[in-house]
């Protein structure tokens, strides 16, 4: 019997709204609608028991009413309660069979506690709209457009017609050979597009001649193995090959770009710092490690989601979140989540309609989906998702980057998990479903406006309440010390997960024992399925039974798959036959590595020529607060819940009228007064100007960010995310080179090791345009760094807020007049122009300099300057803190760039205000203190430039006598928030 | 002399139990964290506790509705258990999820003819989850929760706050038994900070006794300076936050029972 419940509320329909005003925004005159919440339930049970439930269960009795009957019955498309009778279309949006539907499956034991069982249950939403509103052809490009995504939804117009939810018949055991002998190149190229492999010829031929070695055609479920293990997404294929560079320092060549730049930053510091190293793991497990305090370690781990947001916003962006907490859930023996970051990058908001490509999501909406995805993702599982950041390029149409991180803290020295010869393969949490197959190796593939039609599977839905219990109950195993080791299923699922884990010992695994949320699955399937929220743990068989009982207690499903060997070999079985047998060492070694030819040529330096012409300065001062990187991200900020766990210290919005801040801040600990810091940098609009200050300039900004907020500038460790076009092309590798180098630079120079990474390559869009010509467009080279700073006592965080008028202001650092990348240059259109380079021993200076006066609480409050320079920075205090302030540019402190910089000169004075040199803080210090700051600051390069004023007023001043704008703080908090309250009261 | 002993519940999906526990030890009292499945097991449990306390999160991942499948386990499995527990003078504290959990269970608002709940906390008038500071008033009553507070600040973190009530006169029922002991209020500038549209910018309820409380904002998430955001080069660090008040309050009235 399959029975439907519908929910209807009595007033407030926002559901039925939503409908609406996406109709109207695709031009459809329609101006009411209905909408319900339905429940199809599959099971033995009779009306009036469904009708208890319904109403029990289903429906809020205050503000909602229930319709119950059987699919298909008149009374489920009649006219809603309440709505005035008229000729309906209906149409219903229901997640696809085979789609995680996580209400549905709490629906399901939540009835069985009210003594009803059902087989199945699925949710959907109904709506009715008025015939003469709107066509069904209107209708259907409503729901596709804006209600529904294909890869995970069906929409049908018109009554249901369903007999029955549950579906799928156990899988009967086929083993089938690939037959790789007697295929050309290009046939091997085909055979692994067909199957989604990623696979290169030259990969083929590897396995070929492995298999030819055992006598014998590799099965199925082997090659899909292979091409998980060898994907870009879990083997850092690319930037871990060799590579012979040639670029404007010279020719370099490199037997492992990754290791020879970023992995040896590390290792130098590691060395100059002995004894008193303070990485604990780094590079090796699935987070980075290090010290914290006397009992604990922190982990931190940054992934990117970039391509399965680019089809599914919501559950690419939810998903992305779910995997890297379970990257530090599954690091060591298991840390405790802290906190959260995520950082989005996409194309303008406003890029018309008619130039975004076919296939690809709107900015607008696909930004609304990834936001959402976080929103639900992270505050379900309790985790304060405390710092992030936006930024825009055209070059994000289409493909849109998506980066989730997550900080952990565990027991100290608990970060090495270890698997023993005869543990169990345990896997814990969400059942294995047919959701995210092929996700690994789609993620190394380019995206094509095809892409939504066809990897629909490899998009997965998650289920938050799952992996909170599943965090629940590893945590309390971990603290019993019930296993050995623990990683997630993330890409590639238990392919990855066990053939990691038993890369030295092998393993043997029973598939079907696998539990799985519905039959039919085959046996590759199993192996592969990305499906969320599950972990792998190694446990001793004398464990088992104390482990199987905190299961039970936390209501997680634990099951024994199978054993860690000792024979070096991959065993998979399906009901005691073997379907696969692979050698660990040729898994895990044997890829062939090729050599990369890398070359970058810088582009030509075209001297810049900005002039006011027309306008003041008060004008393109309120166009850069207004402008999408700069302005607030007030919107999505309120809509994490960013406070829960009790620990944050410094939030993202500060100060009594809510400035942004510079890094966040949460204790580790509740009660105890060690902090961990948060800071990001990312410097995309150098990508393609100049890779190498890109990277530098990100990880400048992303330790300024700590320092600022009061971090040890000695105790800050950094993580690297690359996300790069198609780094086949020479040019293309030369800019990921270039940016290598970088990374190495500015770590060793800033004492600050790299202690995690991730590498997202080929974001490369095609599509055909209107005449049927493919079209390509690579993202720009995108390193987003990721600083986590620690504060011995976060009694001593300074926010960037203004605190008092009469207090003085000073600028710390040098400045310069370079415009080349910075945000004027993308508001007002300017091309070319020096960047400004990063003056190491003037940063480590600047950084020293604030971090003494902070010990010496000296700083009334402090912000580092970056995206719209110095003006920019000035105008976010003084909106924080309610206050005026009135400074003199003529007083900032400039290098020395010959005729360029004239204090006289009030355009190269404006240059100073909006140039985005790396490495300088403003700061607010007590008129009495400032004796004391005069001292400390001896021999560095700073100077007083002005006050905080109790007028209300930013005066900015070219000299005593030349003000060149004195603008109303409110005018400019105004301007800074606008973009941020659209899209607050503008839904996508 | 007892020690006074909070037990905070937990369940799927719960992810304030850990700062609560800390609030209530903070304050001087000891805590205990016990899933609703033990819970159910074992109902005595309760016995050696004088407050329960259902925290903030997601039970069951909100599904359905908000609270709605915490509290049908609280109702059918542990109904009568809460009743004598209230009834031989326990405190109940439901923040957040655990005031939706509370309404749904009927212990803080039953009609008295139909046996069916009146008040509910349905969507946010903006549709949207908020997580934002704001300012409110308590009227305490009789709910011994508030005592000795009046005017301060707290976080809220909900999509579904928005206090509703089935009809007028339900709501001035509850309104003239003196229930609705904390409202939000207006800020310095005179706007009015109700961050959802509650009906009479309610924020807060407690039953008929004063002692089942339940309130949108969270009071633990204010237990120290260093929690707010204008804190620094504002106030002293290490000074206390308005919620903790709330907690201390509990300790107190059941220190004075327990003698």
């Amino acid at each position: 019997m399959l029975w439907e419940v519908d929910v209807h509320l009595r007033q407030n329909d926002t559901t039925a709204q939503d409908l609406v005003t996406a109709a109207n925004e695709l031009g459809f005159d329609i101006h009411a609608a209905h909408a319900a919440t339905g429940w199809l339930i599959e099971g033995d049970m009779d009306l009036d028991e469904v009708r208890r439930i319904g109403k029990r269960l289903f429906t809020d009795p205050v503000t909602e009413v229930c319709r119950v009957a059987k699919v298909g019955e008149a009374e489920l498309v009649s006219t809603p309660p309440g709505a005035q009778e008229t000729d309906n279309l209906i149409f219903h949006v229901l997640p696809k069979p085979g789609v995680t539907d996580p209400a549905a499956e709490s629906a399901k034991e939540a009835m069985a506690l009210l003594g009803v069982n059902a087989t199945a249950v699925r949710s959907l939403k109904k709506y009715w709209v008025p015939t003469e509103c709107m066509t069904s052809e209107q209708i259907a490009e409503t729901a596709w457009k804006r209600l529904a995504s294909e890869a995970i939804h069906e929409v049908v117009i018109g009554p249901l017609t369903l007999s029955r939810l549950s579906g799928g018949s156990r899988w009967e055991l086929k083993r089938e050979q690939v037959q790789l002998n007697g295929l050309n190149d290009s046939e091997l190229e085909e055979l692994s597009r067909r199957q989604c492999l990623a696979l290169t010829a030259k990969e083929l031929h590897a396995v070929r001649e492995h298999f030819n070695g055992l006598g014998r055609e590799p099965f199925e479920i082997e090659l899909e193995t292979i091409a998980q293990t060898w994907s870009e997404h879990c083997c850092h294929k690319t930037l871990g090959s060799p590579v012979d560079h040639i670029g404007p320092d010279g020719e370099f060549r490199y037997d492992n770009l990754l290791k020879e730049t970023v992995f040896a930053s590390t290792e130098t510091i590691r060395e100059q710092l002995g004894p008193d190293d303070w990485c604990v793991s780094v590079f090796r497990d699935n987070s980075g490690v290090v010290r914290f305090d006397g009992d604990h370690d922190i982990c931190v781990k940054v992934e990117t989601h970039n391509h399965p947001s680019a089809i599914e916003p919501y559950g690419g962006a939810a998903t992305g979140l779910g995997g890297v907490i379970r990257d530090v859930l599954g690091t060591g023996h298991g840390a405790k989540p802290l906190a959260n970051l995520d950082v989005f990058c996409v194309a303008p908001l406003d890029t018309p309609a008619k130039t975004i490509p076919p296939g690809s999501i709107p900015p607008k909406k696909l930004l609304h989906g990834v936001v959402a995805g976080v929103r639900d993702y992270g505050n379900r599982m309790g985790i304060p998702t405390i710092a992030g950041a936006v930024a825009f390029h055209p070059g994000y149409l289409g493909n849109p980057l998506v980066f989730c991180g997550t900080v952990g803290l565990m027991p100290r020295d608990s970060a090495d998990g270890r698997v023993e010869p005869g543990d169990l393969v345990v896997v814990a949490g969400g059942r294995t479903g047919r959701d995210g197959i092929h996700g690994a190796t789609f993620s190394s593939i380019e995206l094509s406006s095809e892409s939504e039609n066809q990897s629909g599977g490899s998009v997965q839905i998650g289920h938050a309440i799952h992996e909170k219990t599943v965090t629940d109950f590893v945590l309390a195993a971990s603290e019993e010390h019930l296993f050995h080791a623990i990683t997630d299923c993330g890409a590639g699922g238990l392919s990855s997960a066990v053939g990691e884990m038993g890369a030295e010992l092998g393993a043997e695994v029973d598939l079907e024992k696998v539990p799985l949320k519905y039959d039919g699955l085959s046996a590759t399937e199993v192996w592969i399925s990305e499906a969320q929220e599950r972990m792998v743990l190694a446990v001793s068989p004398s464990e088992w039974p104390r482990l199987a009982e905190v299961a039970r207690l936390e209501g997680v499903e634990a099951t024994p798959i199978g054993t860690f060997t000792g024979n070096g070999q991959l065993a998979l079985r399906w009901n005691g036959e073997h379907v696969g047998d692979l050698n660990c060492h040729f898994l895990h070694e044997g890829r062939p590595r090729e050599r990369l030819q890398s070359k970058f040529t810088p582009p030509q330096n075209l001297p810049v020529r900005w002039s006011l012409d027309d306008e003041n300065f008060e004008t393109v001062l309120l166009e850069l607060l207004r402008s999408e990187d700069v302005a607030s991200k007030e919107w999505i900020i309120r809509q994490y819940d960013h406070e829960v766990q009790g620990k944050s210290v410094l939030k993202p919005l500060l100060g009594p009228m809510g400035g942004p801040a510079d890094a966040t801040v949460i204790r580790g600990v509740l009660g105890r007064p060690r902090g961990i810091l948060i800071g990001i940098g990312l410097r995309h609009h150098l990508g393609t100007i100049n890779p190498f200050e890109m990277a530098v300039g990100g990880i400048v900004e992303a330790v300024s960010n700590c320092i600022a907020s009061g971090a040890d500038p000695e105790r800050i460790a950094l993580l690297d995310n690359f996300c790069w076009g198609d780094c086949r092309r020479p040019d293309s590798l030369g800019t990921l080179v270039e940016a290598c180098r970088g990374c190495y630079e500015a770590a060793v120079t800033l004492r600050a090791p790299f202690v995690s990474g991730k590498d997202s390559l080929n974001n490369v869009f095609t599509w055909k345009d209107d005449a049927g010509a493919i079209k390509e467009q690579s993202i720009p080279p995108t390193l987003l760094a990721t600083a986590i700073g620690q504060i011995n006592d976060v009694s001593l965080c300074v926010s960037s807020d203004l605190k008092r008028a009469g207090n003085r202001i000073a600028i710390v650092g040098i400045s310069t007049t370079e415009l080349g990348g910075s945000q004027l240059a993308v508001i007002r259109r300017i091309t070319g122009g020096d960047i400004p380079k990063v003056d190491f021993k003037n940063c480590r200076e600047a950084f020293k300099s604030i971090y003494d006066l902070n010990q010496q609480r000296l700083l009334a409050s402090c912000h580092d300057l970056s995206d719209g320079g110095l003006g920019v920075a000035l105008a976010e205090m003084a909106i924080g803190g309610g206050l005026g302030a009135d400074i003199n540019l003529a007083k900032v402190p400039l290098r020395d760039t010959g005729n360029l910089a004239q204090h006289d000169d009030i355009m190269s004075l404006l240059c100073v205000a909006c140039a985005e040199t790396p490495g300088r803080f403003l700061i607010e210090v007590k008129e009495e203190d400032a004796t004391e700051v005069d001292q400390i600051l001896r021999g560095s390069t700073w100077s007083w430039i002005g006050h905080v004023t109790d007028d209300n007023l930013l005066t900015i001043r070219c000299g005593e006598n030349s003000v060149v704008t004195q603008t109303l703080i409110h005018k400019l908090a105004t301007a800074w928030r606008e973009p941020s309250t659209a899209q607050t009261h503008g839904k996508s | 002399m007892l020690s006074p002993r909070a037990l905070i519940l937990r369940g799927p999906g719960t992810n304030c139990d850990q700062e609560t526990a800390y609030a209530f030890e903070r304050a001087g009292g000891h805590t205990k964290r016990i899933h609703v499945q033990a819970l159910a097991q074992s109902p005595s449990l309760l016995d050696d506790f004088q407050i329960f306390c259902i925290p903030g999160g997601f039970s069951y991942g909100d599904d359905i509705a908000s609270g709605r499948i915490l509290a049908l386990e609280l109702t059918v499995r542990l109904g009568d258990t809460l009743r004598r527990f209230h009834e031989r003078g326990g405190l109940v504290l439901g923040i957040c999820n655990g005031f939706q959990v509370l309404l749904q269970t009927g212990l803080l608002a039953p009609d008295c003819r139909s046996g069916h709940r009146t008040a509910t906390l349905a969507r946010n008038a903006s549709g949207r989850f908020v997580d934002c500071w704001v300012q409110l008033q308590a009227i305490p009553g009789n709910c011994v929760f508030l005592r000795g507070l009046e005017h301060f600040e707290l976080p809220v973190a909900h999509a579904e706050g928005r206090f509703t009530t089935a009809d007028k006169t339900s709501l001035q029922q509850l309104d003239a038994g003196g229930q609705f002991v904390l409202r939000y209020a207006n800020n310095r500038d005179g706007q009015q900070t109700n961050p959802n549209g509650s009906e009479q910018n309610i924020a807060g309820m407690c039953d008929a006794t004063g002692r089942i409380f339940g309130l949108m904002p969270h009071p633990e998430r204010f237990i120290e300076a260093t929690q707010h955001p204008a804190w620094a080069g504002r106030l002293d660090p290490h000074a206390d936050g308005a919620g903790l008040t709330f907690f201390r309050n509990a300790l107190r009235v059941i220190g004075k029972d327990l003698g």
